[in-house]
């Protein structure tokens, strides 16, 4: 397998959001913004890419029995380097997305890569794969909250397109996470079946 | 007083599942029939309020004491997976009957983000161990209501006839969207209650 198709079977045939419908619990509440949801795809891409690439190196010295546990504690000790990053360099993304950054370590796609990749193929290839699965879950992230914001907001990445009197507050607001969401995997399921 | 209206609020105001969006997995996994989502809250009650107490335990006499408070996502997810493993070998040597009944939903509260969540929520809301207990049961609570209206009206759904292109989990997105709209309904009673204890 080359790199290339990896990368495009993450972000197409294997997407995160729209196909494996994993990882819903970050998905769903920090994208009220194009922004926010396109900075928690991308933490979620950096640690996926670093554990999927350690993970791989180690799968010949992890005894099969205690492989989660190895696995779980990689994936918090990268979660917690950028769990302190985050709140170093970019306070206002670690206001913002709060609760949701440690929980990165709970998100199903990456203790799903990892058992479903990474323990099984080469560290380079395993690193392909992580951007390939990240970039795919960033992208339905961005597209989730440019809609969100868009419709609650009026504007994307901030930039007001629509006026004040145009907003539906409903969009931002817990429920229009899952309405949005739900035309948006219809709109992607009458695409892929073309 | 001040219980009940943690208690209120946790289960209608600030519902886990359907206006802080943890446990969402669960939520959309386990909720294809009323049984099993009531074996998934019993299962979920049991775990969150447990790993609450021993997580906050931890954080207070093992990473406060000895100012280690940056390795807390590390101790507290080591803590849960560890304990939700003890439960489960306890449950099959003390209690064949309940093992059968919440066994196989055990391994997925590992994962399941409200565990995780609730436990680092008590201390970045300075809870004290009582506090702590009431908002986790209550929040299980929370969870266990929200699966299993979510459950009935899958079930019921099932015995529609849904446009083709919206079958699968898009219906189920617009569902629970719309289930999510009705909790709103309750958004303002906690302001409310607190006016009437005179907490405010």
């Amino acid at each position: 397998m080359n790199y290339i198709s990896i990368i495009r079977n993450g972000i197409v045939k294997d997407n995160p959001t729209f196909v494996l419908m994993l990882g819903m619990c970050p998905t769903l509440a920090t994208t009220t913004s194009a922004m926010n949801g396109m900075s928690m795809g991308l933490a979620t891409m950096a640690v996926l890419i670093c554990t999927n690439f350690v993970i791989s190196c180690l799968k010949s010295v992890t005894p099969d029995k205690v492989r989660i546990p190895v696995f779980i504690v990689v994936i918090a000790a990268f979660v917690t380097i950028l769990q302190l990053v985050i709140k170093a360099f970019l306070p206002d993304i670690d206001a913002a997305l709060g609760l949701f950054i440690p929980l990165i370590v709970v998100n199903c796609i990456i203790l799903g890569r990892a058992e479903a990749f990474a323990a099984k193929n080469s560290p380079f290839a395993s690193l392909f794969d992580g951007i390939g699965i990240g970039l795919g879950f960033t992208l339905g992230l961005t597209l989730l909250g440019i809609c969100r914001e868009l419709l609650g907001s009026g504007s994307i990445f901030g930039l007001t397109l629509l006026p004040e009197s145009n907003n539906i507050l409903l969009f931002v607001l817990p429920p229009g996470a899952f309405i949005t969401l739900g035309f948006l995997i219809a709109i992607v399921n009458k695409l892929r079946n073309v | 007083m001040e219980y009940i209206l943690i208690f209120i609020s946790a289960i209608f105001v600030n519902n886990i599942v359907l206006a802080q969006f943890l446990g969402i997995c669960p939520f959309l996994g386990v909720s294809k029939k009323i049984d099993t989502s009531l074996g998934m809250s019993a299962a979920v009650a049991f775990v969150l309020t447990l790993a609450t107490i021993v997580t906050w335990l931890v954080q207070k006499y093992v990473l406060d004491a000895f100012g280690l408070q940056y390795l807390q996502t590390i101790a507290f997810i080591l803590v849960i997976a560890s304990l939700v493993q003890m439960v489960e070998i306890v449950l099959k040597k003390v209690s064949p009957a309940l093992y059968q009944a919440l066994g196989i939903f055990l391994p997925l509260i590992t994962t399941n983000c409200a565990v995780l969540g609730v436990a680092i929520l008590v201390i970045q809301k300075d809870f004290n161990l009582l506090q702590s207990v009431v908002y986790a049961f209550s929040t299980a609570i929370g969870f266990g209501l929200a699966l299993t209206v979510f459950a009935g009206m899958r079930e019921q759904l099932e015995l529609v006839k849904v446009p083709k292109g919206m079958q699968g989990m898009a219906i189920v997105m617009l569902s629970a969207g719309l289930l999510s709209l009705a909790f709103m309904g309750f958004s303002g009673v906690d302001g409310g209650l607190k006016i009437l204890f005179g907490l405010d």
